[in-house]
């Protein structure tokens, strides 16, 4: 079986987020920038997909071209090969351009399978797979807690909020996994070196046959107007406990204050 | 220009309407004309409570095989309700199920959506804007252009739900369900009630993270979490780890809280954190570390070791 799977590279989510005031985007240093930890979990259930059935695994991401990076990442975990949509009029997309670039690089691919996670760690809109599901009119099973393929259908046991459902459908589909689907492999040496020989293919916009009035700033339709701040710092009272017991005579009053207790 | 009509999609959940979809009737309400979207079989007490709510018109359909078979059948039929009805707005609640079907819904027709606003408005021009949560110190106001319908995804708890009574008249939708869209099949559907209280509800929120060391250690913030009769929570970081199942979860992308009280224990106050419970009227926040961010959002902030603080603590309320 084919596999495509999507991968964003993401500033480290260990870091503040920043806005650039002019532009009204999130700044993306890509020296501090990674493979969202969110699609490590994507990778890696493809990786066991296709050992326990044979094919291939391509890793697909839309970015700058220092996104080559999270797309060597999946590779040097196993990923065959990857393809990188890059292209300075894709700038400003929102999920709509986004995802009208991610179906153009997909769609020749005819995977079995479409991968992505739940939702990226940086925008967290969990807007694009279904996005993306819709323009390749793939059927869509989502918040993936386990996924398996027997034959040519795909079940996924989808995590609602009271419990889960077992769902089914047949091939070719697209599945959004959680970080229940099992832990991420950390790539060997081996697979580290392997993954720099690996390929790449380059998309841009011609090449992808998307005219330029659907995708970036000038296909979005969502505009960032204004960004303001709210940082609220409460001046809370900080006591430092001195292992007395003394600290916790202080949260007890506080507790009677507020009526907790 | 006639009124603005403003769906909200729901889904039942029992015999009673989501309440987050509950929640959206109010904004509808202000924005302009409320109306539901119900598709699947519900109860006459379903429709009566949306009416409650303030929805004028309710577009349904009671075929089974909305809730038999997921998405493309609510995206197909919804798709064809839009094309015909030609609403302004639509409004979606922060579940899963609504997002599967307003992210498709953007891929099929190919709109704009705004998702996990905190509000939405027009301004006197008319013009949609919807504010936005980036990262934990900064609101974005957004809009959406070119031809409405606009859709947009609403958090829990940005808006109260009020019963405001009122009548309903229901529309039962007419649109032939094709097979072809039925590519979803639910075969088994589980159901794992979470012990305790519900987060959403509970009064006393005691959350746990990193700091806690070990994942047995969460049985102290249980006994504490107890003795306040509240429940118990925990930061991304953990859920990812394993210690505890995601329906503790607090934050952007677990739940959204509101209690009277937070006690945050070994909770370094990530972002992703702080969203999920910024709107706690009261947080005590207990760290080993002093530069951590939660203490920036605490009441009562306490430097030191949660592991022997929260025991301690536990026992003088018991005691009481």
């Amino acid at each position: 079986m084919k596999i495509c799977v999507c991968v964003k590279h993401v500033p480290d989510p260990n870091l503040p987020v920043q806005v650039d005031p002019a532009t009204r985007r999130l700044i993306r240093d890509p020296k501090q920038s990674i493979i969202d930890p969110a699609d490590e979990y994507g990778v890696e259930t493809a990786l066991r997909l296709v050992e326990e059935h044979g094919g291939e695994v391509v890793a697909v991401t839309m970015g700058p071209p220092a996104a080559e990076d999270a797309l060597r990442r999946a590779m040097a975990m196993g990923a065959d090969r990857a393809i990188l949509v890059s292209d300075e009029a894709l700038a400003g997309s929102d999920v709509l351009g986004t995802a009208r670039a991610l179906a153009a690089a997909i769609r020749p691919e005819q995977p079995d399978l479409v991968i992505c996670a739940t939702e990226s760690t940086d925008a967290y809109t969990g807007l694009l797979p279904g996005a993306l599901a819709g323009l390749l009119d793939l059927p869509q099973l989502t918040f993936a807690r386990a996924v398996s393929v027997e034959g040519s259908t795909v079940t996924v046991q989808r995590a609602t909020e009271t419990g889960y459902q077992v769902i089914q459908a047949t091939l070719p589909a697209l599945v959004t996994v959680t970080a229940s689907v099992g832990e991420p492999r950390y790539p060997s040496f081996k697979g580290l070196m392997a993954a720099k020989r690996k390929p790449i293919e380059v998309r841009d916009i011609a090449e992808l046959g998307l005219e330029q009035h659907t995708v970036g700033e000038p296909g979005a339709r969502e505009r960032v107007l204004e960004i303001s701040a709210v940082r609220q710092v409460k001046q809370g009272r900080i006591v430092v406990d001195d292992g007395t017991g003394e600290s916790v005579e202080e949260i007890l009053a506080f507790l009677r204050s507020i009526q907790v207790v | 220009m006639g009124e603005r009509r403003v769906w909200v999609w729901t889904e039942t959940a029992g015999d009673t309407p989501h309440r987050l979809s509950l929640e959206l009737l109010t904004p509808a309400r202000a924005l302009g004309r409320a109306e539901a979207v119900l598709l699947g079989p519900a109860g006459e007490s379903a429709l009566q409570k949306l009416a409650e709510h303030g929805a004028t018109i309710i577009h349904h359909a009671d075929d089974p095989r909305y809730t038999q078979y997921l998405v493309e059948p609510q995206v197909a039929t919804l798709s064809a309700l839009i094309e015909a009805e030609r609403p302004d707005l639509l409004l979606f609640p922060s579940t899963p199920g609504a997002r599967d079907v307003l992210a498709r819904l953007v891929g099929r027709l190919g709109v704009g959506a705004i998702a996990n606003a905190v509000a939405v408005d027009y301004d006197p021009s008319g013009r949609l804007l919807a504010t936005v949560p980036c990262g934990a110190e900064t609101l974005a106001t957004v809009t959406l252009e070119g031809p409405p319908p606009y859709l947009v995804q609403i958090r829990p708890k940005a808006y109260a739900a009020e019963a405001v009574g009122g009548e309903a008249e229901v529309r039962m939708v007419s649109v032939p369900l094709d097979e072809a869209n039925c590519r979803v099949r639910v075969i088994e559907t589980v159901e794992q009630p979470a012990a305790g209280p519900n987060l959403e509800d509970a009064n006393v929120i005691v959350a746990g993270g990193r700091g806690l060391g070990r994942p047995e250690n969460f049985r102290l913030l249980e006994e504490l979490a107890n003795a306040l009769g509240g429940a118990v929570g925990a930061s991304r970081a953990v859920v990812d780890a394993g210690w505890v199942p995601y329906s503790y979860q607090v934050g952007q992308t677990g739940r959204t809280v509101k209690p009277t009280l937070y006690i945050a224990c070994g909770i370094s106050g990530a972002i992703q954190h702080v969203a999920g419970m910024r709107g706690s009227r009261y947080v005590i926040a207990i760290n080993r570390d002093p530069d951590a961010p939660i203490f920036e959002l605490a009441d009562l902030g306490v430097v030191g070791d949660v592991l022997t603080i929260v025991p301690k603590l536990t026992e003088r309320i018991a005691a009481r």
